[in-house]
């Protein structure tokens, strides 16, 4: 039988969870990071910042975070993605979009009309991945230097 | 561009059969070039020449794996057109450099949007153009 897969607010407990998902993209484990980021997302009662995760038989197999920011670089206020992960397990079964559709209503909902993320120009398969729910390259242009 | 109107026209209805002036007809662009471009298409893979009355091309590609990148460069090399001179005196190696490193930039730029598109990602937006295109209204009788 298939798993049912839930997405809702990531809780406290989902924590290990996350950092062993992070673990297996990113091939770094970064607790401190993580913690940090649950301490400012997670059960915070503020809706203008997202934790979700997707959730099958009690484990977390998927995540996404997000938040409002309102006038950096010039801006008005619009949503941003800031990190999305799936259990290779579970790819192409839909649940990065279905976790990307959910935050997309909680921003709305929290009065933003627009959704931005930054990847990495390597990073072909979250490239694509973005670019299939629509997202397009954006007015900003990140740019960079070495500080000597 | 020719490449990615034939395998676009073609991958929005992988059932159909197009016939090169069909395609050519459509976007207004000459068959005589198209047809060039499909015998390549046909070599790497991504259209099938159908036998038989009528003949035509169907596409034979994957949508979910293949990208505006992989079309275009079974055609072209995509470094942009900023034509760096080949004999040079050294004197104007710190110009030729910057050049050079802008020249980068743009095919950089160019590559990570051309080969992070699909051709499914690319006919989806084709679908919600059509779909959410404001109806011309029929002239009263």
């Amino acid at each position: 039988m298939k798993d049912t897969i839930s997405i809702r607010n990531a809780l406290p407990s989902d924590l290990a969870g996350v950092i062993e998902l992070d673990k297996l993209g990113s091939k770094e484990e970064k607790p401190d990071s993580w913690r940090k980021i649950f301490s400012h997302y997670v059960a915070t009662g503020k809706n203008d910042r997202l934790f979700l995760v997707a959730e099958a038989n009690g484990k977390v197999v998927g995540f996404i975070v997000g938040e409002v920011r309102a006038w950096e670089f010039g801006s008005p206020s619009c949503g941003w993605v800031f990190a999305v992960a799936v259990s290779p397990k579970v790819r192409e079964t839909g649940i990065g979009r279905r976790m990307f559709d959910e935050i997309s209503v909680r921003l709305k909902q929290s009065g933003v009309t627009t959704v931005r993320t930054m990847v990495d120009r390597d990073s072909k398969e979250t490239l694509s991945f973005f670019r299939s729910l629509g997202l397009r390259t954006g007015r900003y242009i990140e740019l960079e230097k070495q500080i000597d | 561009m020719f490449a990615l109107f034939a395998v676009l026209e073609l991958a929005s209805d992988p059932d159909r059969q197009l016939s090169t002036s069909d395609i050519a007809d459509k976007y207004g662009i000459s068959a005589h070039h198209l047809a060039k471009v499909m015998r390549n298409l046909v070599q790497e893979g991504l259209a099938q020449a159908m036998r038989g009355a009528g003949g035509g091309y169907r596409f034979a590609g994957n949508v979910n794996r293949t990208t505006l990148l992989d079309v275009i460069q079974l055609f072209e090399k995509m470094d942009s057109e900023l034509d760096m001179p080949n004999n040079w005196s050294h004197a104007s190696d710190p110009i030729v450099t910057e050049l050079q490193c802008i020249s980068n930039e743009i095919d950089n730029l160019t590559k990570a949007v051309l080969d992070t598109i699909t051709l499914a990602t690319a006919l989806k937006n084709t679908r919600h153009r059509t779909e959410s295109a404001i109806p011309i209204p029929l002239p009263k009788a």
